[in-house]
């Protein structure tokens, strides 16, 4: 991969916008179309082109291996979490009503955090799978 | 498209196929007003998709086998009953946008009407998703969840440490 000049600066130009592109979808998408779930797939994207691009490794030294996995499992603590959480608060469990003193904020703000869990566990469940399948290609070769 | 990717051998070519025919459906979502499932369709299937099976052809083979020796009657047979089955049931589908639909008669006007007053979002199919239907979307995430450590554990991602 040291020779292809043009998709190197290509993909270094493009990363960070899809990183704020997939940022926004996740932060957006209460008003515009988007989500947790694409916003996570755009975000796993962007490393998985970087990764086809400048090599696994470099990718690797970027989101290491003990990060990722304890990301895969964090975003499913959030959304549980935040379901504990409003039990606990007297709420039914996923009733964000009584997240905050007003149940549309509540609403609100539990939306966003569990949409925020859901992005964090498909980012890194996507990332740790492609970078499973490249690692076990070079192991067989 | 369908045809072309049964019809060649050369396995690389039908994954790249199956990556256009999910691009191009991606497009026809956004023609249909689903904005949502068209980004999924073509991150997912245009996307990451095409690059795990790309990695899948690497570390197997891009040549397709040759073809089986002798007609298989009896799968041959159940798959065009079910095929048959499956077009039967489309004849009585309501017409696309179909106002008297009964998905459109039972609790979608509901959530239309209240889910930005109720939620403050609003974009209806996060509310949805995330609110009403707040138990599926956890049950979809652990499945992610389960994916991704299946993956780790049946191709050893990491920690295992060589005996040599």
């Amino acid at each position: 991969m040291r020779r292809h000049l043009v998709l190197r600066v290509t993909t270094k130009l493009l990363m960070p916008f899809i990183l704020m592109f997939a940022l926004y979808v996740q932060f957006h998408g209460d008003f515009g179309p988007g989500g947790g779930f694409q916003a996570g797939v755009i975000f796993g994207a962007g490393f998985i082109l970087y990764a086809l691009v400048y090599g696994v490794e470099n990718a690797r030294r970027v989101v290491p291996d003990s990060v990722i996995r304890v990301l895969i499992a964090t975003g499913l603590l959030i959304y549980v979490g935040v379901g504990f959480v409003c039990l606990f608060l007297g709420g039914h469990f996923l009733d964000y009503n009584v997240l905050a003193h007003d149940p549309v904020h509540g609403q609100h703000l539990g939306i966003s955090l569990v949409e925020f869990g859901v992005g964090t566990t498909v980012a890194a469940t996507m990332i740790t799978i492609f970078f499973t399948f490249a690692r076990r290609g070079r192991e067989v070769k | 498209m369908a045809v072309g990717i049964v019809r060649l051998h050369n396995l690389f070519a039908v994954v790249m196929l199956s990556g256009i025919y999910s691009l191009i459906s991606a497009g026809l979502f956004v023609t249909m007003d689903a904005v949502d499932v068209a980004f999924t369709e073509a991150a997912v299937g245009g996307g990451i998709a095409t690059v795990l099976m790309l990695g899948t052809l690497a570390l197997t083979t891009d040549e397709e086998k040759g073809p089986l020796a002798n007609l298989q009657v009896l799968p041959l047979l159940v798959v065009l009953i079910t095929g048959a089955a499956l077009i039967y049931g489309t004849l009585d589908m309501p017409s696309f946008g179909d106002p008297q639909a009964p998905i459109h008669q039972h609790v979608a006007d509901l959530y239309l009407a209240e889910a930005p007053v109720t939620t403050g979002v609003p974009n209806i199919v996060t509310a949805v998703l995330a609110s009403y239907r707040g138990y599926d979307t956890m049950g979809e995430l652990s499945v992610i969840f389960t994916a991704g450590i299946g993956v780790m554990l049946l191709l050893g991602a990491g920690t295992r440490r060589r005996k040599d």
